[in-house]
């Protein structure tokens, strides 16, 4: 294998390096309001790729406007789903909260099957398709687009947290959820935001893929499980460890696949996991601990 | 205790006798078909249920265990003419071998970290599975698997009885030998880490390699269960039974029959297989009914069924008691 | 003076910058009733935590009759015959007061994950005879009628008298208890004191971590006294009541 494969390689494993990261940030948001790990964030990625998808197809939309329309779609089914499932099971054990957004997952899957049909559908590359060079390696247009979405994603992600008094008290909360009550932070409303913001991530995670990989109702399972994966990588709940153990399991996949096999993909991530688990138990920027059964 | 142990027997003889009778009554072959499945479940969920409900380690990738025991003795003795019953016997060995290797540095992990790894384990069995074609037919399955013989007998699972009283005989042997355990020095010493690892340790429980020795016999548990599953069901393996949701489904039937309770493993496998075998028909539509029920039935009873009970129980008798206060006065 | 049971030396703990324990030594003979004592952050928990191989130290030595303790898990610590109570008691909520007990027993049995599951060389006979075992350990410590009481159920009071049963069931040489009295109302705290004299008289040898004065008074036999994981006199009640430096330390937190 050459260095300009190598670079080849990386770079595509950039790209979905950047949707993973996206994944994990939304794990993060609704793991730091609840101590939840929302098995369904997964499908909400499917969510915004098929709504985009099927409203371009079916009532001719530009893409902007779909876009839009499978974002707040996406955003209304996280706020059900924080509603009829997650808030009246707030106490229950750590397993039975994973049955519960498992359970939520199967069903938005079953009904997405139900309305779209098992074909794949393609959604238009935003901009173009004929690749750019960089350094000797191919780049598409829609990659750029991935990884541009993922730091202005990211970024909004840190002013929110920041500069904003939402953001503050949803900080307030991971960190301490009944000082922060004291404080007149309304706890429910703090978790509808993150269910709410974690929805919409995933969904524009769903729409800036759905060009490279075209989308399927199916897809969300193992997309979650990835971006979980990156979650855990970076340390349960720490967003820029999320962030830098996506780009590391895309990179570190799209390698493996190409230099051992690309039939074990799927695994990698996993043995990646794995084995920075057995290194350091918390994930690299993660702090000890991940919650009691 | 002494006593409890002795009403624990008494309720395991009965209810084995009671299904030792069942195909007396139930004539039907597709009857007979799914209270075989049961009883694979329950084999399933018990052996889970000593790692979740005593040793209070979670597991999200048990159908690996599964997996590996139903294609070891697929394997081997469909592709290397091996006699089932040393396959099984193999395919024990290699299960709990992978397990001991796999439990040894994760269980070290804890909550989410621990459950990440383990699905971690059972994706990547998943996938080997489904992608070394050369040792386990890939996605096509592995065909021609041989039936067991048990003392001249030949099993096979067109003979509905037959396969039914197999199953059901090691479901029995299997959670008498259970019962056993959780009521002895090494299923205290389960219970008590559960409890309080610091306070186990202290009392000279090895707490780290009694997880790892759980979680090795909650595989083996699994590996007999997929030899059955491999030598029963039209003689065929596929990967599909042994994914991320069949993990899924063995962690409800633990949990929503009650983790760390004798007859938890019974109602849960129970309720899961019926659940799965009435959805079945409506294509479709099945899987949707499947995650309503999850959600569903964890937000009612999170602490599954027979705890459900208990407290309605507990209830009923309140309020009975209440009216009959009400009439005194 | 009798044998040598524990020789600490040097012993340090560091929490990212806070010294926790800083050099600390001192010895334990066998048939004492040795305390710990020190206001709150004097660093006493954290010596048991290094004692008992939960907390790895930064440096230092304890030996037990000769043998290196530290760097040893905690399950080794006990097998060598050091038994433990916590400040917040560590019960097996979801197991009977008599099975708590039975736990205790875990050394003295040999009954593997094999031989249990399947009733096989004498495991039945075993698992009889330490029920016998516990059930008399209960009896000697006033608890009879809680033996088939869910853990979870007790009182605070109760949960301490079972912990401290159970912690001799092991047949430990030297019990480290860890603030027996939190929690105790004034006739519990002098019914304590009996069993600590009743356990140290029946052969076990007890270092004591407490809080409250008059209990540590009355039953031991020397003290240290730790101050900010520093260690700020030694002797006998007597001299530690005398001693100016401990009253300075102490002043305002011990009124009595």
């Amino acid at each position: 294998m050459t260095a300009v494969q190598v670079w080849q390689f990386s770079l595509s494993g950039l790209t979905t390096g950047g949707i993973y990261a996206l994944i994990a940030l939304g794990f993060s948001l609704v793991y730091n309001a609840t101590g939840v790990i929302n098995f369904a964030q997964g499908e909400f990625v499917m969510l915004g790729g098929m709504i985009t998808a099927a409203a371009m197809s079916a009532w001719n939309l530009p893409l902007w406007l779909a876009a839009l329309l499978a974002v707040a779609g996406t955003t209304v089914v996280g706020l059900a789903l924080d509603r009829a499932a997650i808030r009246p099971a707030r106490r229950a054990s750590i397993v039975v909260l994973i049955i519960i957004t498992v359970g939520a997952s199967i069903f938005i899957r079953g009904v997405a099957s139900v309305i779209w049909g098992p074909e794949e559908r393609p959604v238009p590359a935003f901009s173009g398709e004929s690749p750019i060079s960089v350094f000797g390696a191919a780049i598409t247009p829609q990659s750029l687009w991935v990884l541009g979405t993922t730091l202005v994603v990211a970024v909004a992600m840190w002013m929110i947290f920041e500069h904003t008094v939402i953001g503050k008290a949803m900080r307030a909360c991971a960190i301490n959820a009944p000082a922060a009550q004291l404080c007149g932070v309304e706890l429910s409303r703090m978790i509808s935001w993150s269910f709410g913001l974690a929805a919409a991530v995933g969904a524009i995670a769903g729409i800036v893929l759905a060009p490279i990989t075209m989308t399927q109702y199916s897809i969300g399972t193992m997309l979650g499980l990835k971006g979980f994966c990156a979650a855990i990588l970076g340390g349960l709940g720490n967003s820029i460890g999320g962030i830098i153990g996506g780009l590391l399991l895309g990179v570190l996949e799209a390698l493996g696949a190409g230099l051992i096999s690309s039939q074990y993909k799927d695994a990698i991530a996993f043995v990646v996991l794995i084995t920075v688990l057995l290194i350091k138990p918390s994930g690299f920027l993660g702090e000890e601990g991940g919650g009691e059964l | 205790m002494a006593r409890r142990r002795r009403a624990e027997k008494i309720q395991l003889v009965l209810f084995f006798t009671a299904v030792a009778l069942l195909p007396l009554v139930v004539r039907n072959a597709y009857y007979l078909h799914i209270l075989t499945v049961v009883g694979l479940n329950l084999i399933l969920a018990t052996g889970l249920n000593l790692l979740m409900g005593y040793a209070g380690q979670v597991s999200l990738g048990h159908a690996a265990f599964y997996g590996i025991g139903a294609y070891a003795s697929g394997i081997l003795t469909a592709t290397y003419g091996w006699n089932p019953w040393l396959a099984m016997l193999a395919a024990i060995v290699i299960t709990s071998a992978v397990a001991w290797l796999v439990g040894k540095p994760t269980l070290h992990l804890k909550g989410h970290y621990l459950a990440m790894a383990t699905l971690g384990v059972g994706i990547i069995v998943s996938v080997v599975i489904r992608q070394w074609s050369e040792m386990t037919g890939g996605p096509q399955g592995l065909m021609n698997i041989p039936s067991i013989t048990l003392a001249g007998w030949e099993l096979r699972s067109d003979m509905d009885v037959h396969y039914f009283y197999f199953v059901w005989g090691w479901g029995c042997l299997l959670s008498v030998l259970f019962s056993n355990l959780v009521a002895s020095r090494p299923g205290r010493a389960l219970r008590a880490l559960h409890d309080s690892e610091l306070a186990a340790e202290t009392l000279g429980v090895d707490t780290a390699a009694f997880k790892v020795r759980a979680f090795v016999i909650s595989a083996a548990y699994a590996s007999i269960a997929g030899t059955l599953y491999a030598h029963s069901s039209m003689r065929f393996l596929s990967p599909t039974p042994f994914d991320f949701h069949k993990s899924i489904a063995l962690l409800v039937m633990v949990v929503l029959g009650g983790q760390g309770t004798l007859w938890g493993p019974v109602l849960g496998a129970a309720t899961i297989t019926f659940i799965e075998e009435v959805l079945r028909p409506y294509a479709d539509y099945d899987i949707i009914a499947y995650g309503l029920l999850l959600m569903f039935m964890m937000v009612v009873m999170p602490g599954g069924v027979a705890r459900a009970l208990g407290s309605l129980a507990d209830w009923l008798r309140e309020r009975i008691a209440r009216r009959s206060g009400e009439r005194d006065e | 003076m009798s044998e040598l049971l524990l020789e600490v030396a040097g012993l340090c703990k560091d929490f990212g910058g806070l010294e926790a324990v800083k050099d600390v030594s001192f010895t334990v003979h066998e048939g004492q009733i040795k305390a710990l004592i020190g206001p709150n952050g004097a660093g006493k928990t954290t010596i048991f935590n290094l004692l008992t191989g939960v907390l790895p130290p930064d440096a230092g030595r304890a030996r037990f009759r000769g043998r290196e303790l530290l760097g040893m898990p905690s399950h080794r610590v006990a097998a060598l015959g050091i038994g433990r109570t916590f400040q917040t008691s560590q019960l097996f909520d979801q197991m009977t007061v008599l099975e708590n007990v039975m736990v205790g027993h875990h050394l003295q049995g040999s009954a593997t994950m094999l031989s249990a599951a399947l009733r096989l060389f004498g495991a039945g006979a075993e698992e009889r005879r330490y029920r016998e075992v516990a059930m008399e350990a209960l009896a000697r410590a006033g608890l009879m009628d809680l033996a088939g009481r869910q853990a979870a159920a007790l009182s605070i009071g109760q949960r301490r008298m079972v912990e401290v049963a159970r912690a001799l069931a092991a047949e430990p040489q030297l019990l480290l208890m860890d603030e027996p009295a939190a929690g105790l109302n004034m006739r519990e705290t002098e019914r304590l004191a009996e069993t600590i004299q009743r356990i140290r008289d029946s052969g076990v040898t007890i270092l004591l971590v407490e809080h409250d004065m008059s209990l540590v008074m009355s039953v031991a036999e020397e003290i240290l006294v730790l101050d900010r994981g520093e260690p700020l006199a030694e002797g006998t009640p007597e001299e530690i009541r005398s001693d100016e430096r401990v009253l300075a330390a102490y002043l305002g937190e011990v009124t009595d």
